[in-house]
């Protein structure tokens, strides 16, 4: 029976969080998520929202995944009427702050696709930040032209 | 002798006076003018659509033009705005026969027929994904006052380009622009009323 329980206990504590969040450190980073590919798109993109919750700026420095030949971060700035993206070294996480990667602001741009992002499929992807180091995450695939995540 | 000085004198200032009256006339604009209201943007354009067939302005006539310039390799803005595209022409429900989409690349070198015909269908295959010679495109961009600018060195270059909607009507006039971020709903009710 104990040893039941003490399974039960341990599977609770270790299986992925249903909200699709991670933390480490005192970084919380929710949700990322990423557009299906739309036709023979070469590119994509990864948002999601990171909490700071500590006491201390954090920044994101870089991100790699399988599957993609290169991984960038990109700020999307408007200028009057025209859209521009420019490679960026960090995201600044600053303390106490939730920051979001969101379509129209920063993102990680997926470069040379191996294959294209299925909707409802889901990819790896590592992060690093600068503090609490590097992390993998589990990023889930929405529609082609969401605005957000669904769920 | 004299008297014929002071006829040609007369002459020419009553010449002069009449020269004078009929430039104040067409000024005063009793002349019809060009109107100076509308911004001049639109015009003839040729490319090339999905299939690989020339079209033109005159191609889409009779129909509501939605033109939004972007590019394949675009993973932010472009989806964005047609998705927005897709979903009012969806919300139009049968109206939305009256409507035609079109997505123009400003990347004409990277950006094939087929690419983008492919792009275009996973938002709605009713969206036109044209292309053409870089000459084609930079005269369709001037026509419509579009901005693009390539960025970067090597493969992996961006393009910073125009995101408005240009709504065209079905003469092929200007008839105003919508910016790319609104929501379908927004997109569906501003067409509803020119429908």
């Amino acid at each position: 029976m104990k040893k039941f329980l003490a399974a039960l206990l341990l599977i609770a504590f270790t299986a992925p969080a249903s909200a699709h969040e991670v933390k480490i450190g005192d970084l919380l980073i929710v949700h990322p998520w990423s557009r299906a590919t739309p036709g023979q798109a070469p590119n994509g993109a990864v948002f999601m929202k990171i909490e700071n919750q500590g006491q201390a700026d954090d920044k994101l420095l870089s991100a790699s995944s399988d599957v993609a030949a290169m991984v960038g971060i990109h700020e999307h700035v408007m200028e009057g009427d025209v859209a521009k993206m420019r490679p960026v070294d960090f995201v600044p996480l600053p303390a106490q702050s939730t920051t979001e990667l969101k379509p129209g602001g920063y993102h990680i741009m997926l470069m040379g696709l191996k294959e294209p992002l299925v909707e409802y499929g889901s990819f790896h992807l590592t992060l690093t930040f600068e503090k609490a180091g590097s992390i993998e995450v589990e990023v889930q695939v929405e529609e082609a032209g969401a605005a957000e995540p669904t769920h | 002798m004299k008297l014929r000085y002071i006829l040609i004198g007369g002459l020419t200032v009553v010449l002069f006076l009449a020269l004078l009256v009929g430039v104040g006339w067409y000024r005063s604009g009793s002349i019809e003018k060009v109107s100076i209201g509308t911004p001049n943007i639109g015009g003839p354009f040729t490319l090339t659509d999905g299939d690989g067939r020339t079209v033109t302005d005159q191609t889409y006539r009779g129909k509501w033009l939605l033109v939004y310039f972007g590019y394949t390799y675009c993973p932010d803005a472009c989806p964005t705005g047609l998705n927005n595209i897709a979903g009012a022409l969806k919300l139009l429900g049968s109206d939305a026969d009256k409507v035609q989409p079109l997505f123009i690349t400003v990347d004409p070198a990277r950006d094939t027929a087929a690419a983008m015909k492919a792009y275009v269908a996973a938002f709605d295959p009713r969206i036109a994904g044209l292309t053409g010679t870089p000459d084609q495109i930079a005269a369709v961009a001037r026509a419509y006052r579009a901005i693009y600018q390539r960025v970067g060195e090597g493969e992996d270059y961006t393009m910073d380009h125009s995101v408005v909607i240009y709504v065209m009507d079905p003469e092929g006039k200007y008839s105003t622009v919508l910016r790319h971020s609104l929501a379908p709903k927004e997109i569906a009710a501003a067409l509803e009323e020119l429908l």
